[in-house]
């Protein structure tokens, strides 16, 4: 009893910055409980990703691996993951919010029949048990989530923990397993690749968001070059989606992706309740508007009244000093 | 093509969250009820596999209380045929055993396609609908943008948005769960003949109680909370140059985001 299990991922054979702030938390929890902690990943050619986890103290890991595990494919996920929790029994099962997580965990934990807490931002041991804070209408309101069953699943909204490196030279040790799911119900007929590999931006650390006021799709294109220069992910109010301006899978809000970055820059975007709900939490808020009443200021660190068209170009300008690029 | 959409009743996505005294709850008073921002593209989306086949049936399904007949009849009204309200009544269900029941219905009827929402708008759990598809043992794919009925309709088409902006194509052979993101149609408006309509159309009622055989939740909602307020910042005066240039600066040395 007592031992956490933490699903990994990785991208370019390293660990991701979600995973590796899982794994903190993963060790915390594991001493906390009386357990151990320990990893998994799976996909193609994953040890160096899951002997990295050493780094944050988990001992030892799983790395699964098989042709037909990447990219990640529901099914075939949870028949493997199935797998190892059924052998290794961990009182906890803990994986990141990204598109990987929050498609597996609820089958994982509807078929082990566990309760499930997803996007938490705080996870803690209490009485022996796994115990959970998340966001609840996007983020309008927040709950606390009391497990009812002896293996507790969770998921972590990216960014909302520290990582902790304990040891930058140490390896867990990898145990190797070779996985054939064979034919999936789901088939696979075509991959279109996005043009750029950006940040998901529930993933992203710096979103540059554009509302209504930017007037057109071609208009966006002075949020995209400060998105380029900062490394950041575009994000857009509905308004802006609604208007045509950009495609809805840019969305911040209740009806779109609720989103936590160390940096929110919101460029004509007044500040609706839904779109305030799903970029709250972000560490750092900056607001350019021509209005000055725009509730978004409310809730901005840094404001800025004026026209986005002059302030835009500028701002990008001076980051690209500031950053030699 | 029977079509099964699992509709669920949330408040309005416009509404402000207040919570009961006693932090056990939301407080339900002066909120307008709606039918789930997903759940009504996936209305939309069985409404076009129907008129594609131009044969078959819309089936809205529901775990709620009573108050949810009204958008069951507001899906009722958009063009589904029927109704199945689980009436959850006196019961406190999590995703876990909100599955359970509905897993227990949905074989009874055969559906080709069950679609839901991508998630619910007020818990956005994104659980139920994947807990009914694992306990019914069918494929599932979440989330979706678009679907398209085969020519032989023993598959669905179906568009997948990952991550960073790629999108994967599947073919799904039935039955299937698929899970509605907002895609390229909009919901339609219910017309005054659909709402008359509506009125009159069947909505069955069956008891959660009596299809739970035991089961009980996996989890307690306990504790609600609103978050801290944001305090409003500091705002930024001068020229376009200047503010900028103050703001890369705060940006790099006070906030250390940069």
């Amino acid at each position: 009893m007592g031992d956490v299990l933490i699903i990994a991922e990785y991208e370019g054979g390293k660990l991701k910055g979600y995973s590796r702030e899982l794994a903190s938390k993963a060790v915390e929890l594991a001493t906390q409980a009386g357990g151990k902690a320990q990893g998994v990943v799976v996909g193609k050619n994953v040890a160096q990703a899951a002997e990295e986890l050493g780094q944050f103290g988990i001992a030892k890991a799983t790395a699964i691996e098989g042709v037909d595990l990447e990219p990640y494919r529901g099914e075939a996920y949870t028949k493997v993951l199935f797998e190892l929790i059924q052998k290794i029994k961990p009182q906890i099962v803990l994986a990141s919010a990204s598109n990987l997580g929050k498609d597996v965990l609820p089958r994982l934990a509807m078929k082990c029949k566990g309760g499930l807490a997803t996007d938490c931002i705080d996870l803690k041991i209490e009485g022996g048990k796994l115990k959970a804070k998340r966001p609840i209408f996007a983020g309008k309101a927040l709950v606390d989530v009391d497990f009812l069953s002896d293996i507790q699943f969770a998921t972590a909204r990216p960014n909302s923990f520290a990582t902790k490196v304990v040891d930058a030279s140490k390896k867990a040790e990898v145990e190797k397993v070779q996985a054939s799911v064979g034919e999936l119900r789901v088939k696979v007929k075509e991959v279109k690749e996005a043009e750029k590999g950006l940040k998901d931006l529930t993933e992203a650390e710096i979103i540059v968001a554009g509302g209504r006021a930017l007037g057109s799709n071609e208009n966006f294109k002075i949020i995209r070059e400060l998105a380029e220069v900062l490394g950041a992910t575009v994000g857009a109010s509905r308004a802006a989606v609604d208007a045509g301006y950009i495609s809805h899978d840019h969305q911040v809000g209740q009806t779109g992706k609720t989103v936590n970055p160390k940096l929110y820059i919101a460029c004509g975007i007044s500040g609706a309740i839904q779109h305030l709900a799903g970029m709250r939490t972000s560490k750092v808020i900056v607001a350019i508007n021509k209005d000055p009443e725009a509730p978004i200021f409310s809730k901005a660190d840094y404001g800025i009244v004026g026209d986005l068209f002059t302030l835009l170009p500028i701002l990008t300008r001076k980051f690209k000093e500031l950053l030699g690029k | 093509m029977k079509i099964a959409v699992l509709l669920k009743q949330t408040p309005d996505t416009e509404t402000k969250i207040k919570i009961k005294s006693d932090a056990s709850g939301v407080d339900e008073t002066d909120i307008k009820w709606i039918i789930n921002t997903y759940d009504e593209y996936a209305v939309e989306e069985a409404l076009r596999l129907k008129e594609a086949v131009g044969t078959g049936e819309v089936v809205i399904v529901t775990a709620g209380i009573k108050r949810a007949v009204e958008s069951m009849r507001q899906a009722l009204a958009m063009g589904a045929d029927r109704g199945i309200l689980i009436d959850t009544e006196g019961l406190t269900l999590d995703s876990y055993t909100a599955a359970v029941i509905l897993a227990k219905v949905l074989p009874n009827e055969k559906f080709d396609i069950v679609l839901a929402g991508k998630q619910a708008v007020d818990d956005d759990c994104v659980q139920v609908a994947h807990g009914v598809a694992t306990l019914l043992d069918w494929p599932c794919v979440w989330p979706i943008e678009h679907i398209e009925l085969s020519g032989d309709k023993k598959s669905v088409m179906v568009v997948r948005p990952v991550s960073g902006g790629t999108k994967e194509v599947f073919e799904v052979g039935l039955p299937t769960i698929l899970c509605c993101d907002k895609g390229e149609h909009d919901p339609r408006y219910a017309s005054l003949p659909g709402i008359m309509k509506a009125k009159t159309k069947p909505i069955q009622e069956l008891k959660a109680a009596d299809l739970l055989a035991g089961e009980t939740p996996k989890v307690k909602w306990v504790n609600f909370s609103l978050p801290p307020d944001r305090q409003a910042g500091k705002i930024l005066k001068g020229e376009p140059e200047q503010v900028c240039a103050e703001l890369v600066k705060l940006l790099r040395e006070e906030a250390k985001v940069i």
